[in-house]
């Protein structure tokens, strides 16, 4: 098992590597960072001189290791628009993204455990049907038209609900969070819905067919044999044997959930790190690009990395499969 | 034997009367094959031509559909912002959507057989490398990793460039964004296949190795790689209708199905909804109507579709 572990923190960390190297090549080829500094009116000479002493004209393997240096103290780069750190910009923008992902991954939860197991357990029953279909129709809808979709009927035409931003927010402790206001919560309630609309379908079908296959199961039959009330088979027996898969790719979604916020925050016009980063590529701001880059990858590979642990150490066979 | 004929025989197969008697999968067919007809076809059956300056007319601009006051019959369904017919823009943005969708789903399969095959059958470093790659880049979303990569490109050729060559650039970047998908799954069944008698009856007859991957294994690799790719060609349309949203994909003046939305977002506030809604149904349609029939395909030909 510590080997597994191991490994596994092993290869996070060249993910992390590659990264890092891909977000300063791409650094290196955009914007002078002299020209930042000094404006138009400094002579080539001079200019030469304040690249030296910083260090621009050393191997690109040599100020790659500097880089490196400063990503580990925290040190990501300056944004070009913002005029200050890129991490700070991004931590301000973070726990807007945060929050709205915490709703959408409550709604997911909320919603598809139950719809789940119900169309496991009654596959013909019209209501199962029903969110079957849905269900199709649900994941062929692009997240940003479900949302334009809502602005337009509660926005535009009934004035229920505000269309963009986060409202009213209250800072505590440097985390702005709309979650004490009335309303941070109803500018919340669209974009959370809008989120997890695409994510709700896959996990509603993903529970069913993983609940379907362990009900086929001999011991779930053993456990009906034994008279089990059915309420107890489903959701002691069956249903805590599906949630391993769904756990693990519930891991994997997550990336694919931070994909979503990007456009999800463009139109709501969400204050958090999509729509940051979108900003930040219509500016050619490529410091906080790379930034973002890095942070959105650290965070993919640290949950990956753990969701793997837990897998290994709930599941056996991954370990010993893996160490082959 | 010879007697009937490849036609007959596929008349006659189960393929086709499960296909006949499943009304679900025959109706997304004739869906299918009517919008791309009126895609492909678009520049005949579009009663203006959305890229000729002459005619549009920017007095014409967001005329609600015919049958709504103030609309007009020469417009079934509107303008858009800038004046064209949007019935005719839309065909001709689905058409790019298509394009851009066929295309991707091509190139990725083309490097996802590459890769499957050759980690399939080379074993070791090589396989658990190119694996590891695959899985690592998985991991990151296909999203994320195509607006990454066109969020790089176009800050590197600058807007204007990208723009004049985003049919080619969107194709590399969804193409190249979701080719693990086909590796994981070509390397699972051609690690299933070498272990089957056929295989071993070719080596035996002495065939060289790489006639025995591309003539024998590949083939009966083909059918999990076909049920993929009916999903991947609506996947690829979806991405590239979220890229073009956010402004990374198809110009105004070339719109695909996803930049028509964009532009009519911004309208939506005035009260002019036809310019976004309408090619939102379209574009909803087409996924539908393409993942109902991947559906069917997965539950006739069900391969094992391994899980890796």
């Amino acid at each position: 098992m510590f080997a597994f572990i191991v490994r596994r923190i092993a290869q996070a960390i060249i993910v992390m590597l590659i990264i890092s190297f891909i977000g300063f090549a791409i650094k290196q080829s955009f914007g002078d960072p002299v020209r930042e500094i000094t404006g138009v009116s400094v002579s080539a000479a001079e200019r030469e001189k304040i690249r030296d002493e910083l260090g621009l004209n050393d191997p690109f393997m040599v100020q790659f290791g500097r880089f490196m240096q400063g990503a580990v103290k925290g040190d990501i780069g300056r944004s070009f628009f913002y005029k200050k750190s890129a991490l700070d910009v991004i931590l301000s923008k973070a726990p807007a993204t945060l929050e709205l992902v915490m709703c959408s991954a409550l709604i997911i939860v909320i919603f598809s455990v139950p719809l789940g197991i119900y169309s496991a357990i009654r596959p013909k029953a019209l209501f199962s049907r029903f969110v079957m279909g849905g269900s199709i129709v649900g994941v062929s809808i692009p997240v940003f038209l479900t949302a334009i979709l809502m602005i337009y009927v509660f926005s535009v035409e009934l004035h229920w609900l505000p269309s963009y931003g986060r409202g009213e927010t209250v800072n505590l402790g440097g985390w702005r969070t709309g979650f004490l206001t009335l309303d941070g919560w109803e500018h919340l309630i669209m974009p959370s819905i809008a989120l997890s609309s695409i994510m709700l379908p896959l996990f509603i079908r993903l529970i069913r067919s993983e609940m379907m296959e362990v009900l086929e199961n001999d011991y779930i039959k053993y456990a009906w044999a034994k008279g089990l009330m059915p309420k107890r088979v489903w959701i002691v027996h069956a249903f805590k044997n599906t949630l391993l898969p769904v756990i693990t790719v519930g891991g994997v979604q997550l990336g694919t959930m931070i994909a979503f916020t990007i456009l999800t925050e463009t139109v709501f016009q969400w204050q958090g790190m999509g729509f940051m980063f979108i900003e930040a590529v219509e500016r050619g701001d490529a410091p906080l690009m790379v930034a973002y880059l890095m942070v959105v990858g650290l965070i993919f590979v640290v949950v990956n990395t753990v969701v793997d642990v837990i897998y290994g150490l709930v599941n056996p066979q991954v370990r010993i499969t893996g160490q082959k | 034997m010879k007697t009937r004929s490849r036609w007959q025989r596929f008349k006659e197969s189960y393929f086709l009367h499960d296909f006949l008697h499943d009304k679900v999968a025959l109706t997304s067919f004739c869906i299918l094959a009517v919008l791309l007809f009126m895609g492909f076809a678009a520049p005949l059956v579009a009663p203006f031509n959305p890229y000729d300056a002459h005619n549009i007319d920017i007095m014409n601009a967001e005329i609600p559909p015919s049958w709504l006051p103030g609309g007009d019959t020469t417009f079934l369904l509107g303008t858009d912002a800038q004046g064209r017919d949007l019935f005719s823009t839309m065909l001709y943005g689905m058409r790019v959507s298509l394009i851009i969708g066929i295309g991707a789903v091509c190139l990725q399969a083309f490097l996802g057989i590459m890769v499957g095959l050759v980690a399939g059958f080379m074993g070791k470093r090589v396989e658990s490398i190119l694996m590891r790659v695959a899985d690592v880049q998985l991991s990151f979303s296909t999203y994320m990793v195509a607006i990454f990569i066109s969020a790089i490109f176009q800050a590197m050729f600058g807007v204007a460039k990208y723009e004049e060559i985003a049919v080619p650039l969107l194709i590399l970047v969804i193409g190249f964004a979701e080719w693990p998908q086909y590796a994981r799954t070509v390397r699972a069944s051609v690690l299933a296949e070498k272990k089957k008698e056929y295989v071993e009856a070719a080596k035996v007859i002495g065939l060289s190795q790489k006639r025995i991957m591309w003539r024998h294994v590949l083939p009966n690799t083909l059918s999990p790689v076909f049920v993929i790719s009916t999903i991947q060609v609506a996947n690829a349309i979806m991405s590239e209708a979220a890229l073009s949203f956010v402004g990374l994909g198809m110009p105004v003046t070339q719109p695909s199905l996803g930049s028509l939305i964009n532009v009519g977002f911004e309208y939506i506030f005035s009260g002019s909804w036809w310019i976004t809604m309408f090619p939102g149904i379209v574009l909803v349609l087409l996924i539908l109507v393409i993942n109902l029939l991947g559906d069917w395909l997965r539950d006739f030909l069900n391969p094992k579709l391994y899980k890796g």
